[in-house]
């Protein structure tokens, strides 16, 4: 419902401000084409070694090592290599959440917590190191704790909104 | 950094593998890897570029203007003095609003641009408190509308994969204030010692 209304909302507010409606949406579809498209090679690279990793136990090993901290935030503990990697790297964050959803199943309780957590968080050290190496700053200060708690809340809202929710 | 992380990857796969003795799976998970990977983009592509299509018809028919001068009061109380400057402001709230819309290909650049304006006003020398802030609004951002996440939902047979969307609002501003709190705390810890 509230999808529908944005959507048509959106259409009909640019055809009144004289938008030249279907033309621009085709070129804004053009550019997530080629947004899909580039991101394939890192999905591709990423998702091999996520799928490597699951099947060497290595995810399997770190979700138990990791579990009783993961459960103190309320985190299930099929996320947790998920709180590891997002922060790091969006691709791969993407490739390992989709896994999971895949695995837990899409409607499951941790398929749902992993989507929000991929939906609620940024890739933040690539985000700092960006920003601070284009200024090319010398130290970066709290950004990076400061970041880090901030993913932290992310993920452990995420679950806990999930099972208000849900 | 990424190049460590993936390299790390596949040592730990080896390793791990050796110790479990699933050597010979992990060699067919790689296949696996990547072809799931060309049927995950195969299944979100379309959801993608719709949702593409629809946020430039946002910023076109000037909804993104409008959030962006929402948004702006809200935003001068984060910057300090060098919210003074009208083009530095115009700057960030247009890199915030593309955050809001999942515009993270616009939002990039005009965020850099907007960083490099802020780090001009404190003079270029140290590590100013002005462009940590935008810094860390940008490793914590909301995002109205998550497409791609809502297009992996759907792929995988979501009945109502933007159902999500209300969890997402909710944690995505929890982090933002978390952010903003945590940085303000730590001011202290961390003086810029480059000034």
């Amino acid at each position: 419902m509230l999808i529908s209304a944005i959507l048509a909302g959106v259409g009909l507010y640019a055809l009144y401000n004289g938008v030249d409606v279907f033309p621009t949406f085709l070129a804004g579809a053009k550019k997530g084409l080629a947004t899909a498209a580039s991101i394939l090679p890192t999905l591709v690279g990423l998702l091999a070694a996520v799928y490597m990793l699951r099947a060497s136990g290595c995810i399997d090993i770190a979700g138990k090592l990791l579990s009783p901290y993961m459960a103190l935030l309320g985190i299930p503990e099929e996320c947790t290599a998920l709180v590891l990697l997002k922060p790091v790297s969006g691709g791969g964050g993407l490739a390992l959440g989709s896994e999971i959803i895949r695995l837990s199943g899409v409607d499951s309780y941790p398929g749902r917590v992993a989507a929000v957590m991929l939906g609620a968080s940024e890739t933040s050290l690539y985000t700092i190191s960006l920003y601070c190496g284009h200024l090319g700053m010398k130290g970066t200060r709290y950004a990076v704790p400061a970041a880090l708690a901030g993913d932290l809340v992310a993920f452990a809202a995420a679950a806990f909104f999930v099972r208000l929710f849900f | 950094m990424l190049s460590r992380v993936w390299v790390g990857f596949l040592a730990l796969s080896l390793i791990c593998g050796l110790l479990t003795g699933r050597v010979d799976a992990v060699s067919a998970a790689a296949a696996e890897g990547a072809a799931a990977a060309v049927k995950l983009l195969i299944d979100i592509i379309g959801l993608m570029c719709f949702w593409s299509g629809i946020m430039e018809l946002v910023s076109a028919s000037g909804i993104a203007g409008r959030i962006e001068g929402l948004l702006r009061p809200a935003l001068r109380a984060l910057f300090g003095k060098a919210a003074a400057d009208k083009e530095t402001m115009e700057l960030v709230s247009a890199n915030v609003t593309a955050n809001l819309l999942g515009l993270s290909n616009a939002a990039t650049p005009i965020g850099l641009r907007a960083a490099s304006r802020l780090y001009d006003t404190a003079g270029r020398r140290g590590t100013p408190d002005a462009v940590l802030a935008l810094v860390v609004l940008n490793t914590a951002s909301i995002q109205l509308i998550p497409s791609t996440v809502a297009a992996i939902r759907a792929g995988f047979g979501a009945a109502q994969p933007f159902d999500i969307m209300p969890a997402v609002w909710c944690a995505s501003a929890s982090s933002v204030a978390a952010v903003l709190v945590m940085a303000h705390l730590l001011r202290p810890v961390f003086p810029d010692i480059g000034k």
